[in-house]
């Protein structure tokens, strides 16, 4: 059976659903029997939800907060073009 | 593909709004900037850069907007597009810059004991962090986290995960190989997961 360190390399894979056939049956024979690789698969699997929400509402908060002298340069700017 | 562009940019059909930018309306160009303006602006600031580089590269990704909007077919939504282009943009930038010295990821890496179990056995951390989130504190906890990670992973990390770029669009625009992609997000998430880890242990998240 791979080990939990071996384990670790195909979780970028699990999660999006790309280990072959054969790679996926040696995954969840190791996750049956090994809590803490569940454990750790459960909690990476968080961090990329928390990573974007941490993120996604920042966004909401900056929804129209541009700086008006910003607004300006790129509007100089797109005359100094035209 | 699951596109954070899609969920934070407006679903703006605008077909007259493109007409008119494509006509060089002045009057169009300052409703685009305007409308669209803020939240290019954060997700240049979302990248590896000072403030004044964000500042920046959405001025030249308004720049980039003006010189292609005519062969803009419509065929994308225009919030998708102009997200492409400040993202872009943006990594243009960071690649102009001097890369500072790096730290190494190594120390955020899980360990292994030699018969290849968990050094230190991962333990779950059930809901309470998705609670924590609704709290502003919490979100920048945990953005404090992702800024934290070395540059060249946490670009990664953002492209894929949060920008909604898949490993090939990352991979060309970091002109770097799709396996150096796939290495570095899952080195990223890793490091942050231990970051996450720490806070959850203490309590704070």
């Amino acid at each position: 059976m791979i080990t939990c360190k071996e384990l670790a390399d195909f979780l970028a894979d699990y999660v999006s659903n790309e280990l072959r056939p054969e790679q996926l049956a040696e995954f969840e024979r190791h996750m049956r029997v090994c809590p803490p690789c569940v454990a750790y698969l459960n909690t990476y699997r968080q961090t990329i939800t928390l990573g974007k929400q941490a993120i996604c509402c920042d966004d909401e908060k900056a929804l129209h907060d541009i700086p008006e002298e910003l607004v300006k340069a790129i509007l100089a700017a797109n005359s100094r073009r035209a | 593909m699951l596109n954070t562009a899609d969920k934070t940019m407006p679903i703006l059909e605008e077909p007259s709004l493109v007409a008119q930018l494509q006509t060089g309306s002045h009057t169009a160009f300052e409703t685009l900037v305007r409308v669209y303006g803020g939240r290019m602006l954060a997700v240049a600031q979302r990248m590896p850069s000072s403030e004044s580089d964000a500042a920046d590269a959405v001025q030249e990704a308004f720049a980039s907007v003006f010189r292609a909007i005519r062969g803009f077919s419509g065929n994308s939504q225009l919030g998708t597009w102009l997200h492409r282009i400040v993202v872009n943009a943006s990594l243009m930038k960071l690649r102009s810059r001097q890369r500072r010295n790096e730290q190494s990821i190594e120390p955020l890496l899980p360990t292994y004991l030699d018969d290849g179990h968990q050094a230190r056995p991962a333990t779950e951390w059930g809901e309470s962090p998705h609670a924590a989130m609704q709290r502003e504190e919490t979100r920048a906890l945990v953005r404090s986290a992702i800024d934290s990670l070395p540059d060249s992973h946490r670009t990664v990390l953002l492209l894929r995960d949060i920008e909604g770029l898949n490993t090939e669009e990352a991979a060309a625009a970091l002109q770097i190989e799709p396996g150096a992609v796939k290495v570095r997000l899952h080195r990223a998430r890793q490091a942050l997961r231990t970051l996450l880890d720490e806070q959850i242990q203490l309590g704070k998240l």
